[in-house]
């Protein structure tokens, strides 16, 4: 039976889809726990395996992203911006890619990290995913958001958990800081290629929290039109 | 006039197909959104489409069959061939209710109200004469049919906002649905009958007054409130329900006005779209039992709007309900504190229309209603290409509805003679 003109009307909501992704991404990004635990035990056995999961995780979520792109034409009118969306989506897609990127080099390259880091580089990953476990939360609110029309309280409660948000990543920028006094101490005795890597290494964990927050922003965008 | 029971029956039969088909595609863009927002089941949507469709064809119907039956065409250029507007009515209900049945079997966009319309101005612009529509009058019918959807999509982004500020946006929103709900359950019965007493009962035997009828209108609408307030405080909350979705449990109290609303739709449908069938059918009965005298004057007899009302039903429980199931399962997005201000906001302007005597397209001002609710930033996502459809069914329906009517005309004139 055709679709009637009532029933051709309704689109499919990007908002659980949307949703879906950032779960995808999150359970992606926690991996990187255990692998670094493997890693800073040097067993590589464990940390291919991780790696390989990592990877695994990140596709997944970039079939979610590809589908949800498909089901959002122009034609579509919500109750947010097109753009603004698409653009939450992108940032929620690049905290898998970056934690893909980080497990690749660190198990292709077999990585060492000097044990005077190590228990600062574990808070370091662990407040990144911090960060987007906090993006998360705030974008579980967007059916929430939908059903009061983006207004109200449920807007305040969102910015609040922005906010929270930037208080993660601006921590996690203080542990970073943290890590590059360490290593720059200790930095000339270790091979300089190898220390190269390590600083890309931490570079691209602190831009882990960075995204999450960007998402977070892009998120503060769609409330406000 | 000759073979007068011929083309009486011929009228009857005619009516009833094309009522047939009213309530077998029709009714189900009506009842397609409450069924779609869970507040009802498709049981239920049968049920109340059956009893509201017919109240309303039967209570409220009887302005916009005027219009079609002497409100587009000058029937005085025709005091010398009655039978013409005869043909000419055959002929528009045959080329409508056919051209529904192809455009629905191809699942093509038309409305029964344009189609019918077209073919009237259709028959009598080309088979009797240009100056034999009244052009003014079809003119204000075609602007009701713009000023239709978008007056229904104010009202509904105002009711929905209104639902946002008292409700949604509160810190108590369960508590607060329980409070103001029970307005908007009054307000819905209060419009309905209101619009319906003003267009007068008299064809039920009933005369009122300007007071009566707003204190008829109250009682109605208190009497249906209280109604409400009993559904809603058996309602029982689910703590549950609210982990995934705070929401879940307000949307409960929006589910029990939608049952209101509704029956609200069906009523206003009904009001307005019977005269698609039965305005024609009126108008050939009354030439006919007036022994071709073209009968300005005479009333609506009651049986045919029982005809058409009873036409309505037959289709929607003998193919609607498939509709209407189909529709239900298409719309998802819609959750009751939406569907509600879509659908009291389309009920209001159709019932509105109908007192006016404007035949408008139902759907059409729901696809407003529900654009409403989305400018207010309601809905998760609305296809716009629906607009552009629209348009297309104006462009195609109109010109089609015309010339089968034209077609048919000049059939039946070379059948029984002019």
């Amino acid at each position: 039976m055709a679709r009637t003109t009532i029933s051709s009307m309704f689109g499919s909501s990007p908002v659980k889809p949307l949703q879906q992704h950032m779960a995808g991404v999150q359970e992606c990004i926690v991996e990187l726990v255990p692998f670094f635990e493997a890693v800073l035990e040097q067993d590589w056995k464990t940390a291919k395996a991780q790696q390989k999961k990592i990877a695994k995780l990140e596709g997944a979520a970039d079939k979610l992203k590809r589908n949800l792109r498909m089901q959002l034409p122009r034609s579509l009118f919500m109750p947010v911006s097109r753009r603004d969306l698409l653009e939450v989506l992108t940032m929620q897609d690049k905290i898998a890619n970056k934690a893909k990127d980080i497990a690749g080099v660190i198990t292709g390259r077999k990585m060492e990290f000097p044990e005077t880091v190590s228990d600062q580089l574990m808070a370091f990953v662990k407040r990144a995913i911090d960060a987007s476990m906090q993006a998360q939360t705030a974008i579980n609110e967007l059916d929430e958001l939908v059903e009061t029309g983006f207004g109200g309280r449920e807007v305040k409660l969102v910015q609040s958990m922005i906010k929270e948000l930037d208080a993660i990543e601006s921590e996690n920028d203080k542990i970073e800081v943290k890590i590059r006094a360490a290593l720059f101490k200790i930095e000339n005795d270790l091979p300089p290629v190898q220390v190269m890597f390590l600083y890309r290494v931490i570079d691209w964990i602190g831009e882990l929290a960075d995204l999450s927050q960007r998402v977070g922003s892009r998120l503060e965008l769609l409330l406000a039109r | 006039m000759e073979f007068e029971i011929t083309l009486l029956v011929m009228a009857c039969v005619f009516g009833l197909f094309m009522a047939w088909g009213i309530g077998a595609n029709d009714v189900a863009n009506a009842m397609g959104t409450s069924v779609g927002s869970g507040a009802i089941t498709i049981k239920q949507a049968v049920l109340i489409a059956a009893v509201f469709e017919f109240a309303g064809a039967f209570l409220a119907g009887g302005q916009v069959t005027k219009t079609i039956r002497k409100g587009i065409i000058d029937a005085e250029l025709l005091s010398g061939t009655p039978e013409l507007l005869v043909y000419g009515m055959l002929a528009a209900l045959l080329a409508a209710g056919i051209w529904l049945l192809v455009a629905s079997r191809f699942g093509w966009p038309v409305s029964t109200t344009h189609t019918i319309v077209g073919a009237i101005v259709g028959f009598a612009a080309v088979g009797i004469g240009f100056e034999a529509v009244k052009w003014g009058k079809v003119g204000s019918i075609v602007a009701s049919w713009i000023v239709s959807p978008a007056l229904a999509g104010i009202i509904s982004y105002w009711l929905f906002r209104s639902v946002q500020t008292l409700i949604l946006n509160t810190s108590k929103p369960f508590e607060n649905a329980k409070k103001y709900v029970p307005f908007y359950i009054f307000l819905t019965g209060f419009i309905i009958a209101l619009v319906t007493m003003f267009k007068g009962l008299k064809h039920v035997g009933l005369e009122t007054t300007i007071v009566q009828n707003y204190g008829m209108a109250f009682i109605v609408g208190i009497v249906i409130m209280f109604i409400g307030i009993r559904f809603i405080r058996k309602l029982k909350i689910d703590p549950n329900a609210d982990k995934d979705f705070h929401f879940a449990n307000v949307e409960k109290v929006f589910a029990i006005l939608m049952v209101f609303t509704a029956c609200a739709m069906a009523f206003a449908h009904g009001s307005n779209d019977v005269a698609n069938a039965i305005g024609p059918v009126a108008a050939v009965v009354s030439i006919v039992n007036s022994g071709g005298e073209i009968g300005q004057k005479s009333d609506l007899p009651i049986w045919i709007l029982i005809l058409g009302g009873g036409g309505i039903v037959l289709g929607l429980l003998m193919y609607g309900r498939r509709v209407i199931a189909t529709i239900g399962k298409n719309i998802t997005e819609l959750t009751p504190s939406r569907g509600f201000a879509a659908t009291l906001a389309a009920a209001t302007t159709v019932v509105i229309a109908s007192g006016t005597g404007l035949p408008i397209s139902t759907t059409h001002t729901l696809v407003g209603a529900v654009l409403g609710v989305g400018l207010a930033r309601g809905i998760g996502a609305l296809n716009l290409n629906v607009v552009r459809t629209i348009f297309l069914s104006w462009v195609v329906t109109l010109p089609a509805g015309a010339l089968m009517a034209i077609f048919f005309f000049f059939t039946f004139k070379g059948m029984f003679g002019g």
